[in-house]
């Protein structure tokens, strides 16, 4: 069964179509990269299932019964769904560790909160950095908290929008690496990259999206080979 | 120091300790000094009654400030109506100071003669009472921030569009304020009280006893504030200022969040009206004026927001030079306040925090820089 199902979207922005039918299934214990041309339909797609936007038609559905589409943000995140925004979102004026608090949520007992987010800071690797304000924090850095603030929650769900964008060729290995241990069974991780070397190293699977619709969905070979792909990537 | 604890690993898991919050902040600290000197000066060498009803007023304006600081330093929601709540607490006070006059030497307050009136309306009963007088200036502020920030709040008006339209709603209290079939004064507004507690108003000892309790509540408005936003509370408030998006996608309804601290701060304007009438003698819809409600926030911007003590700067700096100046030549005193907006803007964008390096820390959060 699909951890996640988004069925036969449709956005339309004032006379914009930026989703059209747009379905989708991710299982769990997969990293699933999304990727397109600019304009494509992939940021929107991410606010669809974070409850950002809201869809003319369609839903996203998480297990059998509850339809994201119809939730608050605040409900969607409670039910386990968490995102990593492109831009890099941590609270400036909060520091690393005030951030990691905010982000395993206001439910964690206050017992295992401390535990919890020293596990986050070391695998995100921020420890010396705890108690420095975030809005002081590298640009790498920020991707790597931002991530961590997702993580402290335990989501079922992580979306990733562009976690490499702006980053050095060391600080991208060192977020696939991150990206790559935080895979696990009961866990479903979908991606949104324009590298294709990173894709390439993080995904079981890619879905090309192009002017709201789906192109391809399959392997990254499959990808590289595929005649319509290869239009919409190298222009026409 | 913070750079210190940047650099040297500290222990992750200990949360450091946050007790007595307002203790780890030096600019409040010397607040906190400041009120109590000017209790003991009160006290000990009772100044002329001039001097000791400005330092009153002072008092007021600087918990004026401060409930705006709270919602605009902390939360990025500028009211630029929030003479309305003010207005509501001077309001219900007269009332009382009223009601309590009536009651006591028989003579029916002036606008109940002009309209020709034998007693006050019926919605009046009960305002003798000091406590419920007092509960029912908390409660109306409250009830009347609710409803409006619950509209506002769930339908997400932000930013600029929240501030118009809360300019609107104290626009539109003054010109219902301004009718006379209101029973609350119309546009003479209400005057003459002779008592408070029974006790001849003027006299030393109740112009001193004002003074004291407009100190006391400032203090402990400061403290309960800061306590507020030193702990969870305060951080979220500051995470939704930055990205109130990111935050409700991280799982919390920020509605909530925002319509508490915005009707928190509506009960404090409040409390600062409720001391206000009795040291001024008079509540008219004067104060419901937009440019009145404007200048709070010229007070914060000036003081410097988002650390509670700046908005106590702004407002006894601004309000000293106001009661000097307008004085002096109160012409002039329109320009004054604009020139000061202006090179405060423009020369110190944090207000006058920026001052004589009263900054010592970058992080004006943080209430431990070597922790």
């Amino acid at each position: 069964m699909s951890a996640l199902l988004v069925d036969k979207l449709d956005v339309v922005f004032g006379r914009f179509r930026a989703l059209t039918a747009l379905s989708l299934a991710v299982d769990a214990g997969e990293v699933r990269a999304v990727i397109g041309p600019n304009g494509a339909g992939k940021t929107t797609l991410l606010d669809v299932i974070s409850g950002i936007t809201k869809p003319l038609r369609g839903r996203v559905m998480l297990g059998d019964s509850l339809d994201l589409a119809k939730c608050s943000e605040a409900g969607i995140a409670k039910a386990g769904v968490r995102r990593k925004f492109q831009k890099p979102s941590v609270f400036p004026a909060l520091t690393v560790y005030e951030n990691l608090d905010i982000g395993c949520g206001a439910g964690l007992p206050a017992s295992e909160r401390a535990a919890r987010i020293g596990a986050v800071l070391g695998e995100i690797g921020l420890e010396p950095r705890a108690h420095a304000l975030a809005g002081a924090l590298a640009h790498g850095e920020k991707q790597w908290l931002e991530i961590g603030m997702v993580l402290g929650s335990n989501p079922r769900i992580i979306l990733l929008d562009e976690p490499v964008a702006g980053l050095s060729d060391a600080e991208t290995e060192r977020t696939a690496a991150l990206i790559r241990a935080l895979r696990r069974p009961d866990r479903a991780i979908v991606v949104i990259e324009h590298d294709m070397a990173f894709v390439e190293a993080i995904a079981d699977r890619v879905t090309v999206l192009h002017e709201g619709r789906t192109l391809y969905e399959g392997g990254m070979r499959g990808a590289r080979a595929d005649a319509r792909v290869i239009e919409v990537f190298l222009g026409r | 120091m913070s750079g210190a604890a940047d650099s040297l690993p500290s222990p992750v898991n200990a949360r450091p300790r946050r007790s007595a919050a307002w203790l780890h902040e030096p600019l409040l600290v010397g607040i906190l000094l400041l009120i109590l000197a000017a209790c003991l000066v009160l006290v000990g060498l009772k100044p002329a009654p001039y001097v000791v009803n400005t330092i009153g007023q002072l008092a007021v304006f600087a918990i004026l400030a401060v409930s705006l600081d709270l919602i605009w330093g902390y939360l990025g929601i500028l009211s630029l109506g929030h003479g309305l709540f003010f207005a509501i607490g001077g309001y219900v006070c007269a009332m009382h100071l009223l009601s309590h006059a009536f009651s006591a030497t028989g003579v029916a307050p002036d606008f109940v003669q002009f309209m020709g009136w034998k007693t006050l309306p019926a919605y009046w009963a009960g305002l003798t009472n000091a406590p419920y007088a007092l509960f029912l200036a908390m409660a109306l502020s409250g009830a009347v921030a609710f409803v409006f920030g619950f509209a506002s709040f769930r339908s997400r008006v932000n930013g600029v569009y929240f501030s118009i339209i809360s300019q609107a709603l104290v626009y539109v209290a003054m010109l219902l304020m301004f009718r006379n079939d209101t029973g609350l004064g119309g546009n003479n507004g209400m005057t003459g009280f002779p008592l408070l507690f029974g006790y001849p108003m003027g006299s030393a000892a109740v112009t001193t006893g004002l003074a004291l309790a407009s100190l006391g509540a400032l203090a402990a408005v400061l403290v309960g504030t800061r306590a507020l936003v030193a702990g969870r509370i305060g951080r979220r408030m500051l995470a939704c200022r930055d990205d109130e998006t990111r935050l409700r996608t991280l799982g919390y309804g920020t509605t909530r969040l925002k319509l508490g601290i915005w009707c928190l701060s509506a009960m404090i304007a409040a409390l600062a009206g409720v001391l206000y009438v009795p040291q001024v003698g008079i509540i008219n819809p004067r104060v419901l004026a937009p440019d009145l409600s404007i200048e709070i926030a010229v007070w914060v911007a000036i003081g410097g927001m988002g650390r509670l003590g700046g908005a106590v700067i702004g407002a006894v700096a601004v309000n000293a030079l106001k009661f000097w100046l307008s004085a002096a030549m109160p012409e002039a005193w329109p320009f004054i306040l604009s020139g000061l907006v202006l090179v405060v803007v423009l020369a110190l964008p944090n207000g006058l925090l920026d001052f004589a390096s009263l900054r010592t820390k970058p992080t004006w959060l943080r209430n431990g820089g070597g922790r």
